[in-house]
This record gives structure tokens, C-alpha cells and sequence, in this order.
């Protein structure tokens, strides 16, 4: 296990104390891009402030490759690489020296600093940009400086806070190559997001959070299968006086899992079939449909069934 | 602390302050400028004008500075604002920005060396700066004055050690006032601390001279600034009496203590959160 998190929590203290973390456990394995899908507040921040050794917990243990981050921060921080939800990059010094300087306090000589360097400019494709300051970079090179920075350790694990805030579609999808490849170099990676997709996409395991407790961990397509059903229908209504009497009729509808009610109307899951929609629509004829949507299940699905909220409120 | 964690400990330590150094480096006019332009501007106003204004008679510590004129007693002086200024100009308004709007500082401390030693590191960056802000003062202490400056170096040690224990004291203070102030009152520190401790440091006459003020002369000894001045005289221009130099040496290691171990738990609690 790269990350070992037991019984954390923590309590920011005033009037009234906040509760941030509340009792999360969490192992990770290492070589696996692992995600924390939650709303914001739910305390995905403060987890990864105290397993990169920024915050103190109230209780609970964190080791990283097996070194307790409150015992022994220092030596835990050389297997830590971290980028922050804020940029942290050294306005002083120049993109390469960022980089270049990281490597120095990380031990490497003068020499295989600059050779990393160089490197890191070149996977990252930011080695015409070498000269330039950080202020002068867009939000996408920003994020893209500041992972290169992270991993110039080589660290065991990274730790990437909502990585996709703030960019636009194009510099997301460039983050997900890079860190996809980070995987291929055999580096652990742990993020946390509040975006579906990104957690879909990116993660091989993922825990739900909410009000600082882990809801539920398994692989994405597990999660997404434990909904029941590969296909969604949703039923807009005119009223709702029917509502319950559709629920009730679809669901003698063969391959129907579950139905229930919703803000606009009925929600069914279903597997899906040859005729499964036909049969929906004519279990429900003259109960006042207004439109029907189908989708797949997806892990916003997920967090409204463990919720009852949305995942953006 | 295991061998290896002290080796890593130290290569991070360097690394920090080569990095300090690339920067400094990049930015050593506007340095220089703010460094001298105090020193400069007192002794030419003090040391130059006001004698010529008045034939040389009138400048307010005539008397008391005996045949090396004001700039004698100016001299160790201005050397102990360098100081001091160089200290909060290099740790506490640099700290005000990286914890502020910046958060550069999460960078710094994730280097794999404990907190305190990045806290550590700033104080002695910042009393390298000081020293050779105080350095600079010679020059300018040599040329500008009408009456030549009369200085004596009667103990070296003594003066390397006083110029090394007030440029860390300087570096403390500044770590101090970065880490116990909110940013946005940054330019308040001026006003509040900087100027008071100034003018109450027996830059601008010495310690012995308030004699007649008991009240006073007793009360500037809380002020860490009396003993980078008094050092300063002692090791720089003893003819004029100075405080005892053990009370020198007293008061600047009790402050540097003091204000090291407050700056570096501020810092801590800065940082972790």
C-alpha cells in the first residue's frame, strides 16, 4: 500500500468547530490513479492537506510508503509530489528554474538537476517556455509547470487537488494524457475532483465523499453497475398525480430493477433490452408523459441514489 | 535524525539558499539602491549640509561626538538600520506576499527538511543581506561627511561576532513581525514598529548619552535595536562610551533567542494548519 489513511479526522477548531474529516480509512495500491469524488466542502482537501503533510490531523494515522506524515513529515515529503488547487509556482524564478531548483532541494546535484530539467521541460512540452516567468503562463501551462515540478523527485505518489479547476476543456483533456502517463511511469497518483467525468475517465478506483466520510469505494464500472441496471428512463410528467401509479405499472415491466419518483417525474432503471423502452412508454400510455429521456447509469447516478442531492448543489 | 535525513536536510538547506541567491543576484541594483539610500541620505543631509548651513557649529550632537563630528555617532548607527532593515525587507514583506495572495510558501515547505529549517534558512539569507547592507555604510560614512568619521577597530572578533549576531537578530525580527502580522497590514509595521524602534535604538545618539532621561534609557532596553547600535559603537567607535560590552553580547543572544524561537513558531503555525 503507497497511501495508508486510518481513522482520520479533523476538526478545524472555533465557534462553532468544523468538522472537516470524519473518520476516512483509505489504502491505496500503488500504481493506480485513484480518485476522491465529492462536493466541495466534503473534505477531499483536508485529506490530501494532511497525507502531504500541510495540515496536522486531530486523530487518525497517514502513512505514505510507510512513513507516519506526522512522525516523520520530512522523510515523508521525498515521496510526496503534490500540486495544490492554487498555483504555488516561485514567481521569482523563471519556468526551468522552478524546476530546476526543485530538484536541487531535493538532493540531486547541480548536474542532474539541470539534466531533469531539461527533461521534465521536454515531456511537458514547455521547454520554448523555459525563459519565461510564471505569471506570463496561461492556466493550463500553469497546471502543466507545476506537475512537472511535482514528479521531478520522483516521487511515489502525487497528489493532484482538483487538477481541472479552472481550465478550459482542451488544457483538461491535456492534464488527463499527462497524468495517464504518469501511471505508465509507474507513478501512484491521487486526485480529487468534483467532476464525473473526469473521476470516470481518469480513475481505476474511486471513494464517494460527503460531510467527511467516504460513502462508498469500488472501481468506477462497479459503482455504476451497483445502481441496478445499465439504462436509465426518465419520465417528465405533466403532473405528478399519476406519478405513483406509473411507478407501480413500469415496474411489472420485465427487465425494469427499481422506479421512483423524482423532482420531474419518474426515474427508471432497467437493463436493457429489446424492447424495453416500447414497453415503458406503453405501461405508462395516458398517465400524462410530457417527454422521456434515456441515459446510462453514470457516478453523479451513484452520488444522487447515496445522497438524495446532486453532486454541483 | 538518521545520517541520511541530516544529509537531505542540509542539501535542501543549500538548495534554498542558492535559490535566494540566483534571485538576489537578478535583483542587485534595486538592492543596492534600497539599501544605500538611507545611509546616503542621513549622512549627506547631517554629516554635509547641516554643517555648512551653519559653519559647522550647529549640528545637534557636535558636542557630544567630540572630534570625529555627528557622522562618528552616526556611523555605527545607520550601520544597525542597514541591519535591521535588511532584515524586514528580506524575510518579513517577501513573507507577507507568499503567505498571502501567492501561497508560494506551500512550495517551500514541501522540501523534505523539517519546517523549522525552512524558517531557519530565511533568517540566515536575510542576515547575509544585512551584512552586507551594513558593509556598504563604510563607504558612504568615509566620503560624504565634512569632519572626517573617527573609527577604530580595537577587536575584530568582537566586531565579526556583533555584525553576525545583529544581522541573525535582524533576520529573527523580520521572521517575527512576517509570520505574527496578517498581510494586508503589512505597510502598518512601518508606522507601528519600524519607525518607534528606529528612533528609540540609539541610532541617532548613544545609549550613554540618555543619562539624563533615566526613565528612558532605562526603557530602550527592550528594544533589540540599542544592542545592534551599542555593538556597533563599541566594536566600531569606542571613543564616545558605549554600554559594557558583555551587556552587549547579553542582550543581543537573549533577543536573537527570543525572537528566533517566536518567528520560527509563527512560521510553523502559518503553515500548518
Amino acid at each position: 500500500m503507497i497511501v495508508e489513511i486510518l481513522g482520520l479526522r479533523k476538526v478545524y477548531p472555533g465557534k462553532p468547530p468544523v468538522t472537516a474529516v470524519d473518520g476516512i480509512d483509505l489504502r491505496v495500491e500503488a500504481g493506480l490513479i485513484y480518485g476522491l469524488l465529492g462536493p466541495n466542502g466534503a473534505g477531499k482537501t483536508t485529506t490530501i492537506s494532511i497525507a502531504t503533510t500541510r495540515a496536522l490531523p486531530t486523530e487518525g494515522v497517514v502513512k505514505i510508503a510507510g512513513v507516519d506524515v506526522v512522525a516523520q513529515p520530512a522523510l515523508a515529503r521525498r515521496s510526496i509530489g503534490v500540486v495544490p488547487q492554487y498555483n504555488t509556482l516561485d514567481r521569482s524564478c523563471t519556468v526551468a528554474e522552478n524546476i530546476f531548483f526543485h530538484c536541487l532541494y531535493f538532493g540531486m546535484s547541480r548536474g542532474e538537476s539541470k539534466a531533469r530539467t531539461a527533461q521534465l521541460l521536454e515531456q511537458f512540452r514547455l521547454s520554448d517556455r523555459a525563459g519565461m516567468y510564471p505569471q506570463a503562463l496561461s492556466g493550463g501551462l500553469a497546471q502543466r509547470l507545476q506537475i512537472a515540478r511535482a514528479i521531478a523527485h520522483y516521487p511515489k505518489v502525487l497528489f493532484l487537488d482538483e487538477p481541472s479547476a479552472g481550465l478550459d476543456p482542451q488544457s483538461r483533456i491535456a492534464m488527463w494524457e499527462a497524468v495517464q502517463g504518469l501511471r505508465q511511469q509507474g507513478i501512484t497518483v491521487v486526485l480529487t475532483t468534483h467532476y464525473m467525468e473526469e473521476a470516470d475517465e481518469l480513475c481505476d478506483r474511486l471513494a464517494i465523499i460527503d460531510h467527511g466520510k467516504i460513502l462508498v469505494e469500488d472501481t468506477p464500472t462497479a459503482l455504476k453497475a451497483s445502481v441496478g441496471g445499465d439504462k436509465i428512463v426518465d419520465l417528465k410528467l405533466h403532473s405528478f398525480q399519476n406519478a405513483s401509479e406509473i411507478v407501480g405499472r413500469v415496474l411489472k415491466v420485465d427487465g425494469v430493477t427499481s422506479a421512483e419518483i423524482t423532482e420531474a417525474g419518474v426515474r427508471i432503471f432497467a437493463k436493457s433490452g429489446e424492447g424495453i423502452i416500447t414497453q415503458v412508454v406503453n405501461a405508462s400510455d395516458g398517465l400524462g408523459v410530457r417527454d422521456l429521456a434515456t441515459t446510462e447509469p453514470s457516478l453523479e447516478t451513484v452520488f444522487i441514489r447515496m445522497t438524495g442531492r446532486d453532486l454541483r448543489e | 535524525m538518521t545520517l541520511a535525513m541530516r544529509a537531505s536536510t542540509t542539501s535542501a538547506f543549500v538548495g534554498l539558499m542558492r535559490r535566494d541567491l540566483r534571485v538576489l543576484s537578478r535583483e542587485i541594483a534595486p538592492f543596492l539602491i534600497r539599501v544605500a539610500m538611507n545611509p546616503l541620505l542621513f549622512l549627506f543631509v547631517f554629516t554635509y549640509v547641516m554643517p555648512h548651513m551653519s559653519g559647522g557649529a550647529a549640528s545637534p550632537m557636535a558636542g557630544m561626538a567630540g572630534a570625529g563630528g555627528f557622522g562618528t555617532v552616526l556611523l555605527p548607527g545607520l550601520m544597525a538600520v542597514a541591519i535591521m532593515f535588511s532584515g524586514i525587507a528580506a524575510v518579513a514583506l517577501p513573507l507577507s506576499t507568499e503567505f498571502g495572495i501567492t501561497r508560494e510558501i506551500d512550495d517551500r515547505v514541501m522540501c523534505p527538511l523539517p519546517i523549522a529549517a525552512v524558517a531557519a534558512e530565511k533568517i540566515v539569507f536575510s542576515a547575509f543581506q544585512s551584512i552586507i547592507a551594513a558593509a556598504l555604510v563604510f563607504p558612504l560614512a568615509y566620503y560624504i561627511p565634512t569632519t572626517p568619521v573617527l573609527a577604530h577597530v580595537s577587536s575584530w572578533p568582537f566586531l565579526i561576532t556583533v555584525l553576525i549576531l545583529a544581522s541573525l537578530l535582524a533576520g529573527a525580527l523580520g521572521l517575527t513581525i512576517g509570520t505574527s502580522v496578517q498581510p494586508k497590514q503589512i505597510g502598518l509595521i512601518f508606522g507601528v514598529v519600524v519607525v518607534p524602534i528606529t528612533f528609540l535604538g540609539c541610532v541617532y545618539y548613544p545609549w550613554a548619552a540618555l543619562n539624563h532621561i533615566r526613565w528612558l534609557q532605562v526603557l530602550v532596553l527592550l528594544n533589540p535595536i540599542v544592542y545592534m547600535s551599542e555593538g556597533l559603537r563599541a566594536a566600531l567607535t569606542p571613543s564616545l562610551g558605549h554600554m559594557p560590552e558583555f551587556f552587549i553580547l547579553f542582550g543581543l543572544i537573549v533577543f536573537l533567542a527570543l525572537l528566533t524561537r517566536q518567528g520560527i513558531l509563527g512560521f510553523s503555525k502559518r503553515v500548518l494548519s
